[in-house]
């Protein structure tokens, strides 16, 4: 299930959002999510819905994938609509039965929100649905890279990332194991009511535990082994390219920007 | 004509939260291109001895030559460059999230420049055979394979001591037979010096000399033709004796006289049917 969650969304094509930089969509994300914000008017939520679905195109992932991500966060979606519609009293009365009073504003508000939230998901899923976990993970330590500077360790947090990464597979396979031998010895994790089957995931996370921090241990030595003292004079392997098509990509959101600040009322 | 490569002198090492000595005054070498087994059942000090040998504890008194370096603090990074290490777990020795990228983790580790660890990484797994899972990530290897990567990584660093620290005890009997035999051809190959730590003594059977490993001292040292005629003595150091050694004593026990102690199966299996049909 969990792994479903982490693993199973990188959906492998041939496209060239997926040959992109990890470092140039993580920015192209992070600066999407703030010009998202600059739309006000239903011209310049018109562009951002272009480009969001232009960069779907692109990346020719499969619209059941997108609508995986999509399905857990469209109730979020549709209360923040109620929500809006409800509470925002501003502009001419359209709709009046009893207490409920519905506003103009409050339709445009709900619609414009609802779409922002939409495009916010679409976009973040497209990094993780075109983006292997270690390329965010690289991507991110090489953006970080100038806050060593003041002493944050990028380079630990990166690799504690990708081990982390490395092992959520191992883990789920033994909590699988786990679990198995405890169902064998009578604990039920499926049924019963559910005090009892909060109580029984007590058994499975001692172990599971324990077994962690075994392993740490044994991974650190294996590291030390293997000659690991640290970020200091070590060279990468994994290595991003820069091309000219995340240049293009960047430059292109940048002419989003300036249509936004420009149409926005 | 025999250089020693490691030497241990006069070694005592203590746990913190132990009253025995883990190791007990031992001295022993080590020489160039042998394979030396080291047994011992569990608590006998063999594992403490992995540790000291790459510099994961020091030793309380005596000293540790590794090809000519005294192993301290300040040298360890060296010795760990020239002593590679297998250990037990598959799993809790696999840093990185895809074949390559572990086999290139002792190398990132070490500041190798990239296009030489693009080489050397090819060249590591093509060594143990495992050149087609470059992308492979760990949880879809077996743990036969994993340990080959494993091998790999050490290889990747060109060392000229490799320590298989029970590397085969969680293994299938084929991941074992893969792991010895890629183990085997790397050594003739690259003259290698093999330090195999098991309480297998099938494994040991193969090695050049073995040293039998008893509450932190070194009980005995000898060809394996040699400890496997202890016999009884082994067993009661909670050590199990190889099959076909067991084998000939039973025959013995029946009144057939076979030439020698055989140490493989198959060394047994062709003596018996060879003087079956000279009768």
């Amino acid at each position: 299930m969990m792994e479903k969650m982490i693993f199973g969304r990188y959906v492998p094509a041939d496209s060239i959002i997926h040959k992109m930089d990890p470092r140039s969509k993580l920015l192209i994300i992070f600066l999407f999510v703030c010009v998202i914000f600059l739309a006000n008017n239903a011209l310049t939520y018109a562009l951002i819905g272009i480009y969001t679905f232009l960069m779907l195109g692109l990346s020719r992932i499969p619209v059941r994938f997108l609508y995986g991500g999509l399905k857990p966060v469209i109730w979020l979606v549709l209360f923040t609509l109620v929500l809006q519609l409800f509470f925002t009293k501003e502009g001419t009365l359209l709709f009046e039965l009893g207490p409920i009073k519905i506003y103009e504003e409050g339709v445009r508000q709900g619609i414009f929100i609802s779409f922002r939230f939409f495009f916010l998901i679409l976009m973040t899923s497209l990094l993780t649905l075109t983006t292997t976990p270690i390329e965010i993970t690289d991507g991110i330590e090489t953006l970080l890279h100038p806050l060593n500077k003041i002493r944050f360790p990028v380079h630990e947090m990166a690799l504690m990332m990708s081990i982390s990464l490395r092992f959520i597979p191992t883990l789920m396979q033994e909590t699988d194991k786990i679990m198995k031998a405890q169902i064998a010895r009578g604990v039920e994790f499926a049924s019963g009511p559910f005090k009892e089957r909060i109580k029984a995931v007590i058994p499975l996370l001692i172990p599971l535990f324990v077994s962690s921090f075994k392993r740490a241990e044994e991974l650190a030595i294996a590291m030390e082994a293997r000659g690991y003292r640290g970020g200091e004079g070590r060279t990468k392997y994994r290595e991003l390219s820069w091309k000219n098509a995340d240049s293009l990509q960047l430059g292109f959101l940048v002419i989003l920007t300036i249509l936004l600040i420009l149409l926005r009322s | 004509m025999k250089n020693s490569i490691v030497s241990l002198k006069d070694v005592s090492f203590q746990y913190d939260t132990q009253e025995r000595y883990a190791l007990n005054h031992v001295s022993f070498d080590i020489y160039e291109g042998e394979w030396l087994a080291i047994v011992g059942h569990n608590g006998s000090g063999k594992s403490t001895m992995a540790k000291l040998l790459n510099g994961l504890q020091f030793p309380q008194s005596g000293q540790i030559h590794v090809c000519g370096i005294e192993l301290n603090e300040e040298s360890i990074w060296d010795i760990r460059k020239k002593l590679g290490m297998v250990f037990q777990n598959p799993d809790n020795q696999f840093v990185g999230t895809t074949v390559q990228d572990d086999v290139a983790f002792g190398l990132e580790n070490n500041g190798i420049p990239r296009d030489e660890m693009i080489q050397r990484v090819g060249d590591s797994l093509k060594k143990v055979k495992m050149e087609k899972f470059l992308y492979q990530e760990p949880h879809h290897l077996s743990g036969g394979q994993k340990q080959r990567v494993a091998i790999a990584g050490v290889l990747a660093l060109r060392p000229s001591i490799i320590i298989l620290d029970e590397a085969t005890s969680m293994l299938d009997p084929r991941g074992r037979e893969e792991v010895l035999e890629t183990v085997r051809l790397l050594k003739e190959e690259k003259s290698l010096t093999v330090i195999s730590i098991t309480h297998d003594l099938e494994e040991a059977a193969k090695a050049d000399r073995i040293i039998v490993m008893n509450k932190g001292e070194v009980f005995r040292e000898g060809t394996p033709e040699e400890i496997f005629s202890m016999d009884e003595q082994l067993v009661q150091l909670g050590l199990d004796i190889p099959f076909s050694v067991k084998m000939t004593k039973a025959f013995r026990v029946q009144g057939i006289e076979l030439a020698k102690q055989y140490l493989s199966e198959e060394e047994l299996v062709k003596e018996l049917w060879t003087s079956r049909s000279n009768m």
